[in-house]
């Protein structure tokens, strides 16, 4: 029975990654539109129009993906045939197992059984999310190499020297992060902003943390290889960089990667920063306000609005970054390193420092 | 339940869905190649031939090793951050000399230049 709730698990978390990245692409296509003051894609339908209605949000929802599997697939005959199968396949599985430490609520509980939600309990989670990010930068490697292309190639090294540069300040933005918790447990961290602070403010992270927040945030970023950070694909110069010689499905296996990391930094922003599942004063028995004022609601009701809670927090964190995408010109080269190694990794350092120093000060005092 | 067979049971789905992401065109898709589709794109002009062995900036190889000095240095401090609570002033205290050494070093490749792109 358990491993059957796991099981439940671990697909409603890979869902959850995989409809937020279809419904990215629809929004992104759609809000960038509206930035631009145009209409955007607004028609689809199938077998040049059988069907006697316009399909609307299945437009990109479903039509984008279905057009793209079903375009030739072209491995060029100077690539390396078996690196240029591997690179997509290893740019989105680490991408895509990382939602699994993600705890999307606190407890279920029905029929006698209490499940915790979060599809693997890992005690280790931040480190987890670390290291898949990593691997992630192979799909860029091995793409840009495997191509055997100039395009590709540049691309590749571009992509891989920026990935490699902005981990740095994201670990250390979330080394200040396991100081201010003193756990790296994600379930943990998400439970302990549950608390108030002064009796009023949600304890949230970005209370304590507010520069790792803007560090991470911007690192994450760049991670994700989007504009203003995307000079590893810069079209102007580099055709499509690192995915030019991919064609069909392995292309949109490389651009989902893209979403996909948009939406691991906007649910690391949410756990970390924003309470993850936590509804402000809702606890596991209703809402206390301060003040005195309760509402008594059913546990179920509970689960539901913090699950909720989760993907509005993650939807509103992953349309920030589609903002920022269309409203900033591209950096330079480097402008791109500077930010990285002369802005953020100082910074950081720093945060880290004090944050070390004001834990040991505020140490044994009530403040969470 | 042990937390690694859920880590599993996701590895299993994820690369399940990313094996048939991956190979659906190859499937589904049609196959015509022809001799001009399998070059390599050049902005249409022949390819210069094989990219094995071409020359790039050594300044990517530098930022590689820099991120390997650096990225160590921040796997040291997790373990650190975790019991910090309990090490107290001397856990803060090391930690110091150990991040002093390495700022030294950030401060020393700035100063050389290393971080710049022209």
């Amino acid at each position: 029975m358990e491993v059957l709730f796991t099981f439940g698990k671990v697909v409603f978390a890979f869902l959850i990654v995989l409809q937020l990245t279809l419904i990215l692409l629809w929004v992104e296509r759609k809000g960038s539109a509206l930035i631009q003051d145009r209409v955007g894609a607004n028609r689809a339908n199938i077998f040049g129009g059988v069907l006697p209605f316009n399909l609307g949000i299945v437009n990109t929802w479903m039509a984008d993906p279905l057009k793209l599997f079903h375009k030739e697939d072209i491995v060029p005959e100077a690539a390396d045939q078996f690196l240029h199968w591997f690179a997509p396949w290893i740019a989105i599985l680490p991408l895509f197992v990382t939602f699994a430490v993600i705890p999307f609520g606190d407890v279920l509980v029905a029929g006698g059984y209490t499940i915790n939600l979060q599809a693997a309990e890992l005690d280790l989670g931040i480190l987890y999310i670390l290291a898949m990010l990593s691997l992630a930068v192979y799909g860029v490697v091995v793409g840009g190499w495997a191509s055997n292309s100039r395009y590709s190639f540049l691309g590749g090294v571009r992509g891989t020297a920026q990935m490699i540069s902005y981990e740095i300040p994201m670990g250390l933005a979330l080394v200040s992060v396991v100081l201010t918790y003193g756990t790296i447990d994600f379930q943990q961290i998400a439970r302990d902003q549950g608390e108030l602070m002064f009796g009023i403010l949600p304890a949230w992270g970005v209370f304590y943390q507010p520069i790792a927040l803007v560090v991470l945030f911007i690192a994450g970023m760049a991670e994700s290889k989007r504009v203003p950070f995307d000079l590893p694909e810069a079209e102007s110069e580099l055709v499509a960089g690192f995915y030019t010689e991919y064609s069909g499905s392995k292309q949109s296996v490389f651009m989902m990667a893209d979403f996909v990391e948009v939406a691991i930094v906007a649910a690391l922003v949410t756990t970390l920063f924003f309470g993850g599942w936590q509804v402000p004063y809702l606890y596991r028995d209703g809402f206390q306000f301060p003040g005195g004022f309760d509402i008594a609601l059913p546990s179920l009701l509970v689960t539901v609005l913090q699950v909720a809670s989760f993907l509005v927090k993650l939807f509103l964190f992953c349309w920030l970054q589609i903002l920022v995408r269309w409203s900033l010109p591209r950096l330079r080269y480097d402008q791109l390193m500077e930010l990285g190694w002369k802005r953020l990794l100082p910074l950081a350092l720093i945060n880290v420092a004090v944050t070390a120093v004001m834990v040991l000060l505020l140490d044994g005092r009530t403040i969470p | 339940m042990n937390p690694y067979l859920a880590l599993l049971m996701s590895f299993g789905l994820c690369a399940l869905v990313a094996t048939i992401m991956v190979c659906a065109s190859w499937v589904l898709g049609p196959k015509n190649p022809t001799k001009t589709k399998l070059e390599i794109f050049e902005t249409g002009n022949p390819p210069l031939g094989s990219l094995r062995g071409v020359r790039f900036p050594i300044k990517f190889y530098l930022t590689a090793i820099l991120f390997v000095v650096f990225d160590i240095e921040v796997v040291f401090m997790y373990p650190w951050a975790v019991v910090f609570r309990q090490l107290g002033w001397a856990g803060l205290a090391e930690m110091a000399v150990f991040v002093a050494v390495l700022a030294v070093g950030l401060a020393y490749v700035w100063r050389v230049g290393a971080l710049e792109w022209e």
